[in-house]
């Protein structure tokens, strides 16, 4: 459903070079969630971008069964119109995304009631709190059912309980690791924020995977540890 | 082609309903025209200088200054929470994007001469009675190659710092064979001449359109990707 090949990508050139990515690859098939976690600079965003379609990488190759329409992109920012209300917004993500225009009402409406903000439906985007923004920013990401979903440090700036909350939210999105659920990518720097929902653990370091592998029943503290013996806790 | 069509509109369509709740650009693109001219009603001697020999010049110069007004505007509320970065996710075509961006540029610059045309009349009292349906085919046809130009640069400086400045900079020097051909054709207008004088001028100005709206389409793809 998802698939890298040999992804390489740099910035710069010569002494100044930043390689983002090197050697990424990896094969991910319906209701598998892959954590890449990284200290900044690592080239996790990169790596999404690449995924995305946003950045052509240098050398390999993306494969995304269903294309551009079956991507569903949550980056740092909610990608939201401020002067639209929540429902507004979805409507526009929806004509773009090609759902046709006689269920663009009903699917976002399914989307509001199913992440508990059919109240905030007529609410513009700047009234809404940081939490409830990163609700509507998911709303806006699943609007076309996409069956591969991108998360970019969904979890920065949310306090606990908004982080928690989003945390079962993406999970119940995902599938859990069922057949019929979505491809997640999800993208953090903190371990402890996104380790719950994998069903595969990457550590990604100067662009490499360091570390690939299923999480395979790992309690979050093994995963943690882990991850300071094969990366460290500074920025690259 | 039609789907190339239907998503140039939606974007268009969202652009000025944002324009239209929060009236930040259109309103001083609106006040911007009318202080213009103001200006040069005052500042000028009609006794040295004939009105009907000025009055093209300072509607030209007043419609492209207010019109990078609405241009900076374009892609500038795309920054707004990344939104530039979904569309380009999105499966939504470069061509469609700046089409929408384009559609509703030349709504948003035909508001503002919508506004600019009474009174420029009312300030220089120049005849256009006579002459409005050809005078209005010239505005549309001159506006039509500066927006399709304008849009593309827009997208292209908006990443880098001083995007106002930079725009003007560069956008000026390729406005410069529309505005020849739009003051041209505007001064035999209001001097009362026949439009087939102005008929080399006009070619310019519709040859214009056609390579700028094609080329740019062609190249803003270039501008917006990574």
């Amino acid at each position: 459903m998802l698939s890298a090949e040999g992804l390489r990508h740099a910035f710069g050139e010569g002494r100044g070079q930043v390689v983002a990515l090197d050697g990424v690859s990896f094969n991910l098939t319906a209701g598998q969630t892959l954590a890449v976690f990284g200290p900044n600079g690592a080239g996790k965003t990169t790596l999404l971008k690449v995924l995305a379609g946003l950045i052509r990488p240098q050398q390999g190759s993306v494969r995304v069964a269903g294309g551009r329409r079956a991507i569903g992109w949550i980056g740092h920012q909610s990608h939201l119109y401020e002067h639209l209300t929540v429902r507004e917004n979805l409507l526009f993500w929806a004509a773009l995304y090609g759902v046709p225009a006689a269920r663009r009402g009903a699917r976002a409406d399914q989307v509001l009631e199913r992440l508990g903000m059919r109240d905030r439906a007529d609410q513009p985007v700047w009234s809404l709190s940081r939490g409830l923004a990163q609700r509507a920013a998911i709303a806006k990401a699943v609007i076309h059912d996409p069956r591969v979903l991108l998360l970019d440090e969904p979890f920065t700036g949310l306090d606990l309980a908004a982080a928690a909350e989003l945390r079962a939210l993406l999970g119940e999105l995902g599938g859990g690791g069922s057949a019929a659920g979505r491809v997640v990518v999800l993208a953090t720097h903190n371990v402890d924020e996104g380790v719950e929902l994998a069903t595969d653990v990457a550590f990604q370091r100067r662009g490499r995977f360091v570390h690939f592998a299923p999480r395979a029943g790992r309690e979050s503290s093994e995963i943690a540890e882990a991850y300071r013996r094969a990366v460290g806790g500074t920025d690259e | 082609m039609s789907e190339l069509l239907a998503q140039a509109w939606t974007v268009a369509r969202k652009d000025l309903v944002l324009e239209f709740r929060t009236r930040t650009a259109i309103v001083s693109a609106v006040v911007f025209t009318a202080l213009v001219l103001t200006v040069f009603n005052f500042g000028r001697d009609p006794t040295a200088v004939p009105t009907i020999d000025l009055a093209p010049t300072i509607l030209w110069v007043t419609f492209t200054f207010a019109a990078m007004l609405a241009l900076n505007r374009a892609f500038q509320l795309e920054l707004e929470n990344q939104a530039l970065e979904g569309l380009l996710v999105s499966p939504l075509s470069r061509t469609s994007l700046y089409w929408g961006k384009l559609i509703a540029n030349l709504v948003f610059v035909a508001v503002v001469e919508g506004v600019g045309l009474p009174l420029f009349v009312l300030f220089f009292d120049v005849p256009v009675g006579r002459v409005l349906l050809p005078l209005i085919g010239v505005i549309a046809l001159a506006t039509l190659g500066f927006v399709a130009v304008g849009t593309l640069f827009s997208a292209l400086v908006i990443r880098t710092r001083f995007a106002e400045l930079l725009l003007v900079v560069i956008l000026l020097p390729f406005l410069l064979p529309p505005l020849i051909g739009a003051v041209q054709v505007t001064a035999r207008l209001l001097g009362g001449r026949p439009l087939s004088e102005s008929v080399g001028y006009l070619k310019l100005l519709a040859a214009y359109d056609i390579v700028f709206v094609s080329l740019a389409s062609f190249l803003f793809r270039f501008t917006v990707d990574e």
